[in-house]
C-alpha cells in the first residue's frame, strides 16, 4: 500500500507541480486560497467598516454641512470614475476565465486593461484631488469654506468646521481607497509578469483568482463611496 | 468550473457589466431629483444591488465558490451590521435622558 501511495502523489506532482505536499488534491489547494483570501477580505470589511460608522455618525450630526460640503466636489468625476471601475472588473472577469480556458494572449490583454483604467481611475483621482486643493477644502490650515449656502436654505451658510470634518473623511475614505487601488496594481503589474511567462495555466491560476477578487472587492468599497460622499443633497 | 461551456459565462459577466453601468446611470440621474429622505435609501439600495451582483457572479460566491466561504461572507456582514447597528442604536438614543 505505501507504494501505491508514493506512486499516486508522484503522479500528482508530475501532473500539477504547483501542488504543495500538504494538500490532498489541486481542488483543496485552490480552496485553501480562495478562503484565506475570502478571511482577509472579511477583516478589510471591518477596515472600512469603521470609516462609515464614522462618516455614518457624523453625517447624521451635521446633515445640512455634509450636504453643503459634497455639493463642491465633482460627481460628474465621481460618476465616470465608478463605470472606470465596473469595467475594469469585467476585465478582471473576463482575465480569470481566459486563464482558466488557457488563452493566455487574452488574459495578458484583459491584465493590461485592468491595469490601464486602474491607472485611469487615478489619475481622475488626482484631477478631482487638485480642484479640493484649490479651493482651499483640504482639511489643516489652508482650509476654508466660508458663506457656502446650505442645499435648500440659500440664506444660511454652512459651518465651515463641520464642512472641514465631511473633507477628512472624504480624504481618508478616498485616499485610503485610492491606496488600495495602488496596491492592486502592484499586484496585478505581477500577474501580468508571471501570464507573460506562461506560468498560469488551466490546472494552476490561483494568483489570477485570488488578485481577482482583491479587485473587485475594492471596486465593491467604491460602489458605496460614490453616492455617500458624491451624491448626498444634490438636487436643487 | 471547468465543467461550463465556454461561451456561457462571458455572456452572464457582460450582463452584469451592464447592469452594473446600468445602475450607476441611475444612481447619478437620482440624485438630482428631490426625493427627501428617499434620496439616501434609493442610492443606498441600488449599491447594495450592485455590491451583491459583483460578489455573486464576479467574485463567483454563486455556484463556484464552497459552503466555508459563504460563511465568512455571511459573517463579516454580520459584523458589520452588529457594528453599524449598535453604534447608531448608542447615538440615536443618546437624547433620551
Amino acid at each position: 500500500m505505501p507504494d501505491s501511495t508514493v506512486v499516486s502523489l508522484q503522479h500528482e506532482e508530475q501532473h500539477c507541480p504547483e501542488l504543495l505536499h500538504h494538500f490532498a488534491d489541486p481542488q483543496q489547494q485552490r480552496d485553501a486560497s480562495s478562503l484565506g483570501m475570502w478571511v482577509f477580505l472579511a477583516t478589510e470589511v471591518m477596515f472600512f467598516g469603521g470609516l462609515f460608522c464614522a462618516y455614518l455618525i457624523y453625517r447624521l450630526k451635521f446633515f445640512a454641512d455634509f450636504g453643503a460640503a459634497s455639493k463642491s466636489i465633482d460627481a460628474t468625476l465621481g460618476a465616470t470614475n465608478t463605470a472606470v471601475l465596473i469595467c475594469s472588473s469585467l476585465t478582471v472577469v473576463v482575465a480569470v476565465w481566459a486563464a482558466q480556458t488557457a488563452r493566455r494572449t487574452l488574459l495578458i490583454g484583459m491584465l493590461a486593461v485592468t491595469m490601464l483604467l486602474g491607472f485611469v481611475f487615478l489619475g481622475i483621482k488626482a484631477v478631482e484631488y487638485k480642484d479640493k486643493f484649490e479651493e482651499h477644502h483640504v482639511p489643516g490650515a489652508s482650509f476654508s469654506f466660508d458663506r457656502v449656502p446650505i442645499p435648500g436654505h440659500p440664506d444660511q451658510y454652512a459651518n465651515p468646521q463641520h464642512a472641514q470634518l465631511f473633507f477628512s473623511l472624504y480624504f481618508v475614505m478616498t485616499g485610503l481607497h485610492a491606496l488600495h487601488m495602488v496596491v492592486g496594481l502592484g499586484i496585478f503589474s505581477w500577474l501580468l509578469y508571471a501570464a507573460r511567462k506562461g506560468r498560469f495555466t488551466p490546472e494552476w491560476h490561483t494568483p489570477v483568482e485570488i488578485g481577482g477578487l482583491y479587485w473587485h472587492f475594492v471596486d465593491i468599497i467604491w460602489i458605496y463611496l460614490f453616492p455617500l460622499l458624491y451624491l448626498i443633497d444634490r438636487h436643487p | 468550473m471547468s465543467g461550463h461551456s465556454t461561451s456561457s459565462p462571458l455572456k452572464t459577466y457582460f450582463v452584469i457589466w451592464a447592469a452594473l453601468l446600468a445602475g450607476t446611470y441611475v444612481t447619478y440621474k437620482v440624485a438630482f431629483i428631490d426625493l427627501h429622505p428617499f434620496n439616501a435609501a434609493i442610492a443606498l439600495t441600488i449599491a447594495s444591488i450592485k455590491a451583491t451582483l459583483v460578489a455573486l457572479y464576479f467574485m463567483h460566491i454563486k455556484g463556484a465558490s464552497e459552503k466555508l466561504t459563504k460563511m465568512v461572507v455571511i459573517s463579516a456582514l454580520f459584523f458589520l451590521l452588529l457594528l453599524l447597528g449598535l453604534t447608531m442604536t448608542d447615538y440615536a438614543t443618546r437624547l433620551w435622558s
